[in-house]
Order: structure tokens, then C-alpha cells, then sequence
């Protein structure tokens, strides 16, 4: 007689058996498809002011997390696949797809994702990932750019994400991107909206508790992008940022501005050293 | 026909004979309810996968009515008990008429 569990989650949760349901296993190895090794908790780097940083995946309840552990349960690893696609897919007028000069995905984009947002020494900007790809878009491939945090965006972007699984983040402080990174950590510590609520407010003095029914992570971004239980799809950054200010009851800037720019320079290196997870799966 | 429609199964290499084996299916399937209305007001009509089919060499092994309220990208998983070699055949029917069929050997040993 075959047995039927229309979640995975009632499944899985089932196989762990030490399931203890809505709260979460915070010293849980996150190891994927078995091979995988992430580090979801390490020493902070210099700058951050916590002891010890966390990825976010350490937040979320154990059915979530078990999610992220395979694959195939992965259900971000769908739009990876929709991704493959595209990077194979001649689009625009110059008749290239991504395949024309990157080649083999597995091997061009490995560790990119880790060091991203960078500094473009010919732009002279810092340039995100998204914007990366959008440059390729418009100037290599003569088509036309996705739109900042759409769909085809995220997945894209999970798609280089994944090449970078398990690599630690590293992304760059000093140099040219200084000016950025200050910029960006002036936004983290302002406080927005009618609620007056700054990203530290949430992320770093109250981390570990519950709001209301949501358990607050650290903010990191190391996991980006990430596939959303609520929305059922891949969430860029920015989107994240976006709602964030949002629940601040502020006018917003809008995704790819200079400030979610800087801000996303800045929230990346409060996780250097944590694994790259993207597309990773939360709540 | 609905976009970006793909099955997928995690069905393991081999098994003893008598074992009983652990089946993952996945379909990237919108699943559209027919409840929602678009920004006009008017109604999206539904769009699901109403019926879901496993066999191993011709025998069903489980034959499950979806509807409208099965969330995107259907998983389904279910445990099957393969008493020789052979092969499990997965079938998905789609309302607009679609058939999607995903095949995969299994050896004993």
C-alpha cells in the first residue's frame, strides 16, 4: 500500500524523527545533498558587532530547514533549472546567449557569487550581481535588461548562486568600495518609516527573538536568493529589502538604487565567512 | 498549454527485491485555482493538474485526483514496494489536455 504526504514537510519531518515541530534545531549541520558542508555559524568578522554571526537558515524551524537539505526537496532548485535554460538561450540582437562567452556555468561562475557586490574598475561603480547580469544583457547580448528583482532575475542569479555553494562569502570592505560600505552602514543604523525602525533595530538588538509569530534572524544574505514559503518563489535581495522598509511603514527605495546598492554592499560583509546557500529555503 | 512545465522523480538505482523504496515527483506546474481574477476584474481561468499516476511494469501503484487548492509546483511523494527490476512510469494529466510521462529504470541488487 503506497503512503501519500502531499508536503514534504510532514514527510521529512517524519524521517528526523526527533521533530519537535514549530521551533527551530539552532546547532543543526546544514549539510546538502549529503556532500555539501555549510558553515551557519562562525566567529563575526571585524566589523560587526556580534560575537558570533548566524546564518538563517539556523532560525528557521526544522521542516524549513530539512528543505534545504536535498535538492530535489529544494523547491528553489525548480527555477535553477528554468536558469539552465536560459543560460543556453540566445537572446537580443548580437544572437549570444550567456553560453557564447561564459561557457560551462559549472566552472565560469564558480566562487562569483561569493564576492559580489564588487567594484568594477572600467564602470567605476560598485556593481551587484544583478547589475552584472544586466550589463551582459544590454551590452554584450543587445537585449533587454530584467527588470531589477524579477523572476527571470532570480533565477539567473540562483543559478550563478549555486555554482558557489559552501564557498565562504568574502566579499570586499576597503579600497574603492569604502565609500559605498560607509554609505551602506549609515542606511543599516538610520531609522526609516513611521514605526522609526532601523535594520539594527530588528536584526541586531533583537535577533533571536520572536516578532510577534516570526523568529528574527540575523538579516544575513549569504542564502540569497532565496526561495520563500509564503510567496512560493525565488526573492531577490533587494525585494527582501524592499519589504523590510516596507514593514517600517516607509516609502521605500526601490530595487537596484544606489542605497539597496550600498545597503546590500554592506548587510553581505556582516556575513563573510558563512557559506553561500543560494537558493536557499525560509520561511 | 501552461508554461515551463516540467516533471521530475528522485526513484533510487537499485533495491532488494521485496524493499520497499522511497519516490519523490516533482511538476513545475503554476496549479492556477480559477478563483483568482486578474487586474481587470476578470476571472484566470483554472489551470491545474487534475490527476497524477504511478505504474512499475504495468501495475498502478497509486492514481491520485489533484485539485484546485494543491499549491504550485505539486510534490508528491509516496513509497512503493518493488518486488523485480523494472521500470516506474509517472504520468501527469494536465486540464488543458496535456499529458507529461517521466520514466525510470530500477535494478535489483
Amino acid at each position: 500500500m503506497a503512503k501519500l504526504n502531499l508536503t514534504t514537510a510532514l514527510a521529512t519531518a517524519a524521517l528526523l524523527g526527533t521533530a519537535s515541530g514549530a521551533w527551530s534545531d539552532e546547532n543543526a549541520t546544514l549539510i546538502v545533498n549529503g556532500e555539501i558542508e555549510m558553515v551557519t555559524r562562525t566567529a563575526a568578522p571585524d566589523h560587526v558587532p556580534f560575537d558570533e554571526i548566524r546564518s538563517g537558515w539556523t532560525f528557521r524551524t526544522e521542516e524549513t530547514q530539512v528543505l534545504q537539505m536535498d535538492d530535489f526537496d529544494n523547491p528553489g532548485m525548480i527555477f535553477v533549472d528554468q536558469a539552465i535554460d536560459t543560460w543556453n538561450t540566445a537572446e537580443g540582437s548580437e544572437g549570444k546567449s550567456c553560453a557564447s562567452c561564459h561557457e560551462d556555468v559549472e566552472s565560469s561562475m564558480q566562487g562569483v557569487r561569493a564576492v559580489y557586490p564588487k567594484w568594477n574598475e572600467t564602470a567605476g561603480e560598485v556593481r551587484t550581481l544583478a547589475m552584472q547580469i544586466n550589463d551582459c544583457r544590454e551590452n554584450q547580448m543587445g537585449a533587454n535588461p530584467y527588470k531589477y528583482d524579477s523572476n527571470p532575475m532570480a533565477a539567473m542569479e540562483a543559478l550563478i548562486s549555486v555554482q558557489s555553494r559552501g564557498m565562504p562569502v568574502n566579499v570586499a570592505i576597503d579600497g574603492p568600495v569604502s565609500e559605498t560600505w560607509e554609505k551602506g552602514k549609515e542606511i543599516y543604523y538610520t531609522r526609516y518609516g513611521q514605526l522609526e525602525l532601523s535594520c539594527a533595530n530588528c536584526h541586531e538588538d533583537n535577533y533571536d527573538n520572536m516578532i510577534r509569530a516570526d523568529h528574527l534572524s540575523q538579516g544575513q544574505i549569504n542564502g540569497f536568493p532565496t526561495y520563500r514559503l509564503k510567496n512560493a518563489k525565488l526573492n531577490t535581495v533587494h525585494g527582501r529589502f524592499k519589504g523590510c522598509v516596507r514593514d517600517t511603514r516607509a516609502e521605500t527605495f526601490s530595487p537596484g538604487s544606489p542605497e539597496f546598492v550600498a545597503l546590500e554592499l554592506y548587510v553581505a560583509s556582516r556575513g563573510n565567512g558563512l557559506s553561500v546557500e543560494g537558493p536557499s529555503v525560509r520561511n | 498549454m501552461a508554461d515551463n512545465v516540467k516533471p521530475r522523480v528522485k526513484v533510487p538505482r537499485s533495491a532488494s527485491a521485496g524493499e520497499s523504496v522511497l519516490l519523490k515527483t516533482l511538476i513545475s506546474h503554476p496549479m492556477e485555482s480559477g478563483q483568482r481574477k486578474d487586474s481587470d476584474g476578470n476571472p484566470i481561468p483554472r489551470s491545474i493538474i487534475n490527476r497524477f499516476t504511478c505504474a512499475f511494469n504495468g501495475e498502478n501503484v497509486i492514481d491520485v485526483t489533484l485539485e484546485p487548492a494543491i499549491s504550485t509546483n505539486p510534490f508528491i511523494e509516496f513509497e512503493a514496494v518493488v518486488p523485480e527490476a523494472g521500470e516506474f512510469v509517472f504520468t501527469w494529466y494536465d486540464d488543458d489536455g496535456s499529458v507529461y510521462t517521466e520514466t525510470k529504470a530500477i535494478e535489483i541488487g
